[in-house]
């Protein structure tokens, strides 16, 4: 009985209050907000075309510095040749570590509770955030730093024992690119396990699988989108890479320079034509990995 | 049979106190109780998936409290089924063999005994997108019951399915359970599953007076 009192009064006072705004403030009211509609859109559209035509115009003024036959010229010196293979066969090798480490560090991180997991969380953030010379630096030091109390030096111990020199080599380039390219795979694989439901192992689990069948057998082959993506982004982050290639393997001609390194020096003796061409090539390398990912990431998060 | 021992267990907010229960071996058990009050947290200790904080777990008189889930020869079905997406029909049908290396013979009788009883055969090569509800439960059920489990752990079986599916899943499980002898253990919210499927009904209800949760058992 009382709650019905209740409503009814609600209604009434409704009822009350309505024929005030009918009547005179909401054709007001209405045009104000088609007017601030189309404001906003503007604006939106206005803050948001800002960034795609910057982007747009520099890729434009990079087509227009150079000629097809320029580009074709500078892309056939030895030099550049050179610095396309080491490119790609760094790239790919540092993209295959980074997805080696990442899927299971990725896994650890978004289906185990352990101690310190918020600690390794912050840990591999570090190489995203760290300024990439610092990264170079830090390689550096790591490599030559004698080990305290000893004269022990990883970069000599691994040069004299095992006849591998990293340091100014190609296997520098390849650590360098793998020391940030892995952050960004490890976020990929984090994603695609805490994506997929943990329930299906543990079923695998009373069935009689191990843990580690758990995961071979019904984790993994459910991740192997993600595992492409965090290649790609891994692949693409290594070509991006500069500056810590540039403190830790050096940019000796043909033998550690990268496309990144190879824009570097040619701006540096100012050869502009070379340096655009190459640059060029680096877009049309980044654009074929990006579509690779789109493509990928649509169906990644069904 | 499934058995627990003052078993007290802990998931999130929700804590269960020195519950014991037995189910006789072969028997068709029905928990009921409303949702949240951790029906699933003792599905999930009684096959290993969750520690206990103390107390024993008992299956066919053997204590697995500290055994892995692998071990223990408990089958679980989850409410949502978590089948493996990668997978055809037959090879989750298979897939509790292959993880013990049984013999392809073996196996292959396994496949064609489960396909027949749970009407499977025309679907063992598909894959897990696009079956039914009903062939997915079966499907779930197949790979459950490849290995003769000892206990048949079913979280909500029959929720996610249309009412004319219904009739016949109630009618199958009972049906496994009378064929196999596997213990079940069947938790849900409806009465009317209860009635048509429980040897043993048990209700987990509040005592708020003591703050704790308790087991209420009738036959």
């Amino acid at each position: 009985m009382i709650r019905q009192t209740e409503q009814g009064m609600a209604k009434s006072a409704a009822a009350d209050s309505l024929p005030n705004v009918r009547g005179g403030v909401t054709p007001v009211l209405s045009r104000a907000r088609r007017l601030w509609d189309v404001a906003f859109l503007l604006i939106m559209t206005g803050l948001a075309g800002s960034f795609v035509l910057l982007i747009v115009l520099l890729l434009l003024a990079d087509l227009l510095f150079t000629s097809f036959s320029a580009f074709t010229t500078a892309l056939q010196q030895p030099e550049i040749l050179a610095a396309f293979q080491l490119t790609m066969k760094t790239c790919t090798a540092a993209a295959v570590l980074s997805v080696w480490a990442a899927v299971p560090l990725g896994y650890m991180l978004s289906r185990y509770s352990f101690p310190g997991r918020q600690l390794i969380d912050v840990i591999v953030d570090i190489p995203i955030v760290l300024p990439p010379l610092v990264l170079g630096l830090s390689l550096l030091i790591l490599f030559h730093q004698p080990l305290p109390g000893t004269s022990w030096v990883l970069d000599r111990w691994l040069q004299e024992r095992l006849g591998f020199a990293v340091t100014y080599r190609w296997p520098a380039v390849v650590l360098a690119q793998f020391a940030v390219a892995c952050a960004f795979a490890v976020r990929t694989m984090r994603v695609t396990f805490d994506q997929i439901h943990p329930r299906a192992e543990q079923v695998a689990r009373t069935l009689g699988c191990s843990r580690a069948q758990a995961f071979l057998l019904i984790a993994l082959p459910q991740a192997w989108r993600g595992i492409i993506t965090a290649f790609t982004i891994a692949w693409a982050r290594s070509l991006g890479e500069f500056g810590p290639i540039l403190v830790f393997a050096g940019a000796t001609r043909q033998r550690t320079e990268v496309l990144s390194t190879s824009v570097f020096l040619e701006l540096s003796v100012g050869q502009l034509d070379a340096a655009v061409a190459v640059s060029l090539l680096m877009v049309a390398m980044a654009v074929v990995v990006l579509v690779i990912l789109r493509s990928l990431g649509a169906g990644l998060s069904t | 049979m499934i058995e627990l021992d003052q078993v007290t267990l802990t998931a999130g907010a929700c804590r269960l106190e020195k519950l014991s229960l037995t189910i006789p071996a072969g028997q068709y058990a029905v928990l009921m109780g409303r949702t949240g009050i951790g029906k699933t947290t003792i599905l999930e200790a009684i096959c290993g998936l969750r520690p206990v904080d103390s107390g024993r777990i008992r299956i066919q008189q053997i204590d697995v409290t500290d055994w892995d889930p692998a071990d223990r020869r408990t089958a679980y079905m989850p409410q949502d089924l978590a089948l493996f997406p990668t997978m055809t029909v037959r090879q989750h049908l298979e897939f509790a063999l292959r993880i013990r290396r049984r013999p392809n013979d073996e196996i292959e009788q396994r496949v064609q005994e489960l396909s027949r009883l749970l009407q499977l055969e025309p679907l063992l090569n598909r894959r897990i997108r696009g079956l039914s509800g009903g062939e997915a439960q079966r499907t779930a059920l197949g790979r459950a019951l490849a290995w003769k489990p000892a206990a048949l752990l079913l979280d909500e079986p029959i929720s996610a399915l249309d009412t004319d599916t219904r009739r016949s899943a109630l009618e199958l499980l009972k049906s496994i359970n009378r064929a196999t002898g596997v213990t079940v253990l069947h938790v849900t919210h409806s009465e009317e599953e209860a009635d048509a499927l429980a040897d043993l009904r048990m209700q987990l209800v509040e005592d708020r007076e003591n703050r704790r949760t308790r087991l209420q058992i009738s036959c």
